[in-house]
């Protein structure tokens, strides 16, 4: 083999360009990807030939040899790749296209890559190398302006990257310039209201005018000007982002006075059985903090009432903590990257789920990342149009997948579980959900930070990237947005995170007991948020000039409130410091001493060097935000004109008159987006790794749709954790009826694995339009009344949550488009042996179908109604929880389980029971007859067509031995249930499915027809 | 180095008789985990070293009666999966690696590890009878990105090719083949080399693992899941037997026939195989 020099090839310049292609006999399947990506394009950016090869731009002084040696030995594999040194020359009919991170850009492979070049020439020769890696694509048959705008579609975001025309080989890369800095003061004490407001939204502050009004008065009290960082640390602090201030208010609600009489729960009419709510004269209720009066209500009076042992630590830290046997604890939490992702979807997304690790790695004194689950709700793949400034929401899944993937599979954490929902209404402002679940010793679920312990810093360096990360996730998105905040978007470096991660846990269980006293992550706000909050009791004192940057030309505020990923905080007792520092040295992580916890006056003290850049006392950071009141109003009329939610394309579809019309409907629901399987997205997830798995996403010879996920957390151990989500997005007309159902179908996920329902823990995560509107803040106060709702009746303590309530779009064209209120309820729950793992594929031919809850004809919100079915076959009304059945029926469901009687369980909730029945049916390879007269129904006249399609919640779909029925009936102890049929051995051509209906008579079709149907639906 | 406590206080073997498993662990390496309880679960003491410590005592892998080289995105994959550590290692661990499969030390490398051994010189190996060379050899097979451009975690049927030499895997036959199975989780393991190569490795017995014609997903050359060196010690391979070691990690587990689900998985056969080897190199 022999390494090409392309003529074009500078070997004087100090900038040393190799490009890496693939041999034609090794394939190039990224190349088959972008021919398959383009193929929906138009035919003038359809590239006849495409051929993809990296580029690695290396700095340095290297002897041409060496450089030869780096291509040869380092860069190309010599079984399927070449190298080229300088750039291979395109043909005549050919263009090269590049794609090049930004300066200033993180770019990942920078440092491994010069890792491994110091130990091919030697440390001496390649220690100052620096390194930067593009991608070269060289298409045929168009040309360069095709493209480019090719590459701006497909392979480039503007925000993160360069595109080039031609091969690119800089002289030099830009470096930063050290510059001096000054201490600036903004001088706001003299500002009248329309100039604080302006000041607020020019340095991208986003804080109300009530917040820029206090702060101006405690400075006047001051006898000072704020200086430029305090503002800012005031401005991250305060941000809805970081303290939930819309969540923490004080709330006067109002809803019609007709309310409970249109057969919707009344809040006002239940304010005695809720805490911290009360009547005002003209008629509102008055809640004062709506998060402490419902969310956290719900988990206070569930731990008087005896699960205080079981919950560890709830609400204080950076994820809630319960308890999981006699040494350990379980840990979770659940975030979103709304914002980010929106702008640039792969670096979003992978920092959202590196976000979440974090703050698992940084509750109590550490804990083990065991788990993720990740929701995202996007627009459907064909919307009817997508404006100006947003991505086509094709894009924005495919890119979040990937960053998802390339974080939590790098990260070495399973991602078990999760979901996507379609609506045109996400297409602005898509929502990104990343959860994360731990496993900590008992003995390190708490610690603080004690006066005199330092502060270090662990992981990656600080730069430019994400600032004003924490302010802009509180902002409303517009058009202009990508150009305006492409700073605060960044790429992770999961490498970076999965190396700290490594020495945190060896720091924790270092032989002479756990070195740290404190620890918690940089998320928004990075150090700001990180210290301001470690040293809240204590005070801080802080030398900035001691953090290791990225590059140079860093202001002191720059530094402060960066949110560079990848970077823990820890407090360390001095004596200490040293045997952190071997540790971080061991394991190649990056680390620093910032300074000193506890101050004489509670205050936070930033210094660069020795001057004084700013001094926070900790009281005004931590307690000064003001907590206006604040107005919300429920109009229902006005949230079921937002509610809409059908399905651009869709048809209405004639009322179902025969079996067949059933079957085009079952067929039609499984493959919705919604329902369809997901195999694309969660087999690119490694969902096993650290060999804890135990019940998988996909269950069955034939791969079904799974309810919850179990692993093992002591790996060890039998005993399991459920980890499920619920989410009833349909249901958004009215939230209180969306909140319980997503409650419910939480629940129901991790019963119909094995959990105990007497031992599942919950998460709220409230993703919302505008709270400034009033009729949006109502709809989010019945949301949350729903979690104390349900919260108490389930016995299912919230442990920790997050909200994000901005989440609207205002087009170029001034038209605002809202997302629907969105509620994800999250949780794990235990599973005291895994022999009681239940899985939803059936079992054996003969076993009876059994569904235990009734069927009502609400088809209002379901999917039957997406897919353009007639809701005349019942009633536009939204079906609602029994908070006294739908708990009781998830302890019989669990008992059963635990008796031995339930070969398969299945909730019956997206598209019906008739589609669960045949999901189940399917999965296992089998075939079922389901009788729809046998339904246990609500209400007089529930169509067959209601019976098949309607969404109730609280409904379970069990396999049962015909021998086990009497013992089954006797454990569900008067709950309504019926045998509705039995499944049946597979024929030559697979199962078949039977229903029998008394309105249509009997008939049949064969499973695969929906098998394929749910398998193709969503898939790429 | 972290050596991994023993949580199977039952095990038949007491703990100085167990032979230490050397687990070998970089930056972005992730399995270590799952390979160290895997060799745990077959009888051995595994011991996490950082590469980096290593390779400033390489003496150290003397100490140890089995190797794994496990499962991760080393250095985040960059540059190519496992390029970075498998250049360390050339450098700086190859002659003490070499060395131990002289002695008769198996050594296991899955997913990622098996990335790393092709191009370290150390699979497929020296010819049958040949030393291993001084300076690590040019890799002349490769794992290239599957077929579909894409990451896949999936189970997939495996078969033993009867004439394989590889220690880990011998024995193993006449499974049912619901339960004759193994996880596999990458993006790069599509195999790739020569017809020459290839039809040495056939010659020799150095196929020890291919995927069956119905699973073969990721578009390998002749369906290779795994190789071995000619001493059958080192076994390299993209499926991940150390995460199927016990039944309720087999994806259909909670509807297998309890006479199918009993026994030793076939993850776990494969450890059980190597311990033995150990402990017979060692008496």
């Amino acid at each position: 083999m022999s390494t090409a020099t392309a003529v074009s090839s500078l070997m004087t310049a100090t900038v040393h360009r190799i490009e890496v292609h693939r041999r034609p006999e090794a394939g190039d399947p990224a190349a088959d990807a972008l021919r398959r990506d383009a193929a929906g394009l138009p035919d003038a950016l359809i590239p006849s030939s495409v051929a993809c090869a990296a580029v690695y731009l290396l700095e340095g002084a290297l002897t041409d040899s060496e450089l030869v040696r780096i291509a040869e030995e380092l860069l190309a594999d010599p079984v399927m790749q070449s190298a080229v040194i300088g750039a291979a020359a395109p043909a005549a009919d050919q263009v090269v296209i590049e794609v090049h991170p930004l300066p200033g850009v993180m770019d990942p492979a920078a440092a491994s890559i010069a890792t491994a070049i110091a130990a091919l020439v030697g440390e001496d020769r390649g220690s100052g190398i620096v390194v930067r890696t593009g991608r070269r694509y060289t298409f045929g048959g168009i040309d360069a302006e095709a493209g480019r705008e090719l590459a701006t579609r497909l392979l480039a975001n503007p925000v993160i990257h360069a595109i080039h025309t031609e091969p690119y080989q800089p002289t030099s890369f830009p470096v930063g310039h050290h510059q001096p800095f000054e201490v600036r003061d903004v001088p706001l004490r003299e500002l009248d209201a329309p100039a604080l407001e302006r000041l607020s939204r020019e340095a991208h502050l986003f804080l109300s005018l009530d917040e820029m009004l206090t702060i101006q008065s405690h400075y006047q009290s001051l006898g000072r000007e704020p200086r430029e960082i305090e503002l800012e640390t005031l401005a991250q602090t305060w941000s809805e982002h970081c303290v939930h201030k819309t969540l923490k208010a004080t709330i006067e609600y109002h809803e019609p006075a007709d309310l409970a009489e249109r057969g919707a729960v009344s809040i006002r009419e239940s304010v005695e059985d809720r805490p911290g709510h009360s009547l005002v004269a003209d008629g509102g209720v008055l809640i004062d903090n709506l998060l402490k009066s419902t969310v956290a209500a719900a988990t206070h009076r569930l731990m008087a009432e005896g699960l205080d042992d079981w919950c560890l630590s709830v609400f204080v830290d950076n994820a809630g903590i319960v308890g999981f046997d006699e040494d350990s604890a379980v840990c979770m939490k659940v975030e979103t990257h709304n914002h980010p992702s929106a702008i640039e979807p792969y670096g979003g997304a992978a920092t959202g789920i590196g976000g979440c690790i974090r703050d698992i790695m940084g509750t109590g004194l550490a804990a083990k990342p065991i788990a993720a689950t990740d929701v995202f709700c996007v627009g459907t793949d064909s919307p009817s149009g997508v404006p100006n400034g947003c991505i086509h929401p094709h894009r924005i899944l495919g890119e979040v997948v990937g960053g998802v993937r390339d974080y939590g599979n790098r990260m070495g954490i399973p991602t078990v579980n999760g979901g996507v929902w379609f609506d045109d209404r996400y297409i602005g402002n898509p929502l990104v959900y990343c959860g994360c679940v731990g496993v900590m010793p008992r003995t390190a679920i708490e610690g603080d930070a004690i006066p005199g312990d330092r502060i270090i810093a662990m992981g990656g360096r600080t730069g430019r990237d994400g600032i004003h990360g924490a302010t802009f996730s509180s902002a409303e998105l517009t058009d202009t947005h990508a150009d305006e905040f492409s700073h605060a978007v960044q790429i992770g470096n999961a490498i970076t995170e999965k190396v700290t991660l490594d020495a945190v846990l060896e720091a924790r269980d270092h032989v002479d007991g756990c070195l740290f006293t404190a620890i918690t992550d940089c998320g928004a706000g990075g150090f700001s948020s990180a210290v301001g909050e470690m040293g809240e009791k204590i005070g801080a004192e802080v030398q900035l000039e001691k953090a290791p940057l990225k590059y140079d030309g860093l202001t002191p505020v720059e530094v402060w409130i960066s949110e560079a990923q990848e970077r823990m905080v820890l407090a360390v007792p001095a004596e200490k410091v040293a045997a952190v520092a071997a540790i971080c040295e061991g394991h190649g992580v990056e680390w620093c001493d910032l300074g000193v916890f506890g101050t004489p006056e509670r205050e936070l003290i930033l210094r660069w060097d020795d001057v004084e850049v700013g001094r926070i006392g900790m009281a005004f950071l931590h307690d000064g935000v003001p907590m206006p009141v604040r107005k919300a109003v429920w109009d229902p009329s006005w949230a079921a004109q937002e509610a809409g939610g059908e399905d651009p394309g869709v048809e209405a579809q004639p009322k179902i008159a025969d079996t067949a019309g059933l079957f085009d409907a079952a067929a039609a629901l499984l493959s919705h987006p919604n329902l369809a399987s997901k195999a694309w997205i969660v087999r690119q997830y490694d969902h096993e790794v650290q060999g804890g798995s135990v019940v998988k996403p996909f269950v069955g010879p034939n791969a079904g749709p799974g309810d919850a996920a179990i692993v093992r957390p002591v790996p060890t151990s039998p005993k399991g954790l459920a980890i499920g989500n619920g989410l009833a997005t349909g249901l958004a007309r009215d939230p209180y009826e969306m909140g319980l159902a997503a409650i419910d179908e939480c629940v129901r996920n991790m019963v119909c694995v094995g959990a105990d329902p007497s031992q599942i823990a919950i998460l709220d995560n409230f993703c919302w339009p505008s709270c400034d509107d009033p009729r949006n803040l109502g709809s989010l106060v019945r949301a949350a009344e729903a979690c104390l709702d349900g919260g108490i009746a389930y016995g299912t303590p919230f442990i920790s949550g997050k909200d994000s309530l901005n989440n609207q779009f205002t087009t170029d064209e001034g038209r605002t488009i809202r997302i629907p209120p969105t509620l994800l309820i999250s949780g794990m729950g235990i599973v005291e042996d895994e022999s009681l793992a239940t899985t939803m594929d059936a079992k054996r031919p003969e076993n009876r179908l059994v569904i235990i809850g009734e069927t009502t004809d609400r088809l209002g919100g379901s999917h039957f109604v997406r897919v353009g079915g007639a809701v005349a076959s019942g009633r536009d009304e939204l079906p609602t929880v029994d908070l006294e059945r739908g708990p009781r029926t998830a302890k019989a469901v669990h008992a059963a389980i635990k008796q031995g009687l339930v070969r398969s369980a299945h909730d019956a909730s997206e598209g019906g029971l008739l589609v669960a029945a045949i999901e189940m049916a399917f999965a296992g390879g089998l075939g079922v007859e389901v009788q729809l007269d046998m339904v246990p129904v609500r209400g007089e006249g529930v169509s067959d067509v209601a019976r098949a399609f309607a969404e109730d919640p609280c409904r379970y779909l069990l396999e049962v031995e015909e021998r086990d029925l009497e013992a089954l009936a006797a454990s569900l102890d008067g709950l309504p249930h019926a045998v509705i049929g039995r499944f049946t051995e597979a024929g030559p051509d697979g199962g078949e499915i039977v229903v029998s209906s008394g309105e249509f008579g009997v008939s049949s079709e064969l499973a695969a027809r929906f098998q394929n149907a749910w398998e193709k639906g969503c898939d790429r | 180095m972290r050596p991994m406590t023993n949580p199977n206080q039952n095990s038949p073997l007491a703990e100085c008789d167990r032979p230490r498993a050397l687990i070998i662990t970089a930056p972005g390496i992730n399995c270590d985990g799952e390979l160290g309880l895997a060799f745990m679960e077959a009888g051995a003491a595994p011991t996490s070293v950082l590469l980096s410590d290593l390779i400033k005592r390489p003496t150290i892998v003397d100490d140890f009666a089995l190797i794994g080289l496990p499962g991760g995105f080393s250095y985040g994959d960059d540059g190519g999966a496992g390029r970075v550590v498998a250049q360390l290692i050339r450098k700086g661990l190859y002659g003490a690696l070499s060395a131990a499969i002289e002695r008769g030390v198996p050594m296991i490398a899955p997913c990622n590890g098996f990335q790393i051994a092709v191009q370290a010189g150390l699979l497929p190996g020296p010819g049958s009878g040949e030393n291993w060379p001084d300076v690590p050899a040019r890799p002349t097979v490769a794992l290239a990105p599957n077929e579909a451009g894409r990451f896949r975690d999936d189970w997939t049927g495996i078969e033993i090719p009867s004439e394989s030499r590889c220690i880990w895997t011998a024995g193993i036959e006449g499974i049912d083949p619901e339960v004759m199975v193994l996880p596999s989780a990458h993006g790069e393991g599509r195999f790739v080399t020569s017809t020459e190569v290839l039809a040495d490795l056939e010659r020799s017995g150095r196929i020890a693992l291919r995927y069956t014609v119905q699973d073969h997903f990721n578009g390998s050359r002749d369906r290779v899941a795994g190789i071995c060196d000619a001493s059958g010690l080192i076994f390299g391979l993209m499926p991940h037997p150390e995460r199927y070691t016990r039944w309720s990690q087999h994806p259909t587990w909670t509807r297998l026939d309890p006479s199918v689900r009993s026994g030793d998985t076939v993850g776990l056969m494969m450890f059980k195989n190597a311990v033995r080897q150990a402990l017979a190199a060692v008496g």
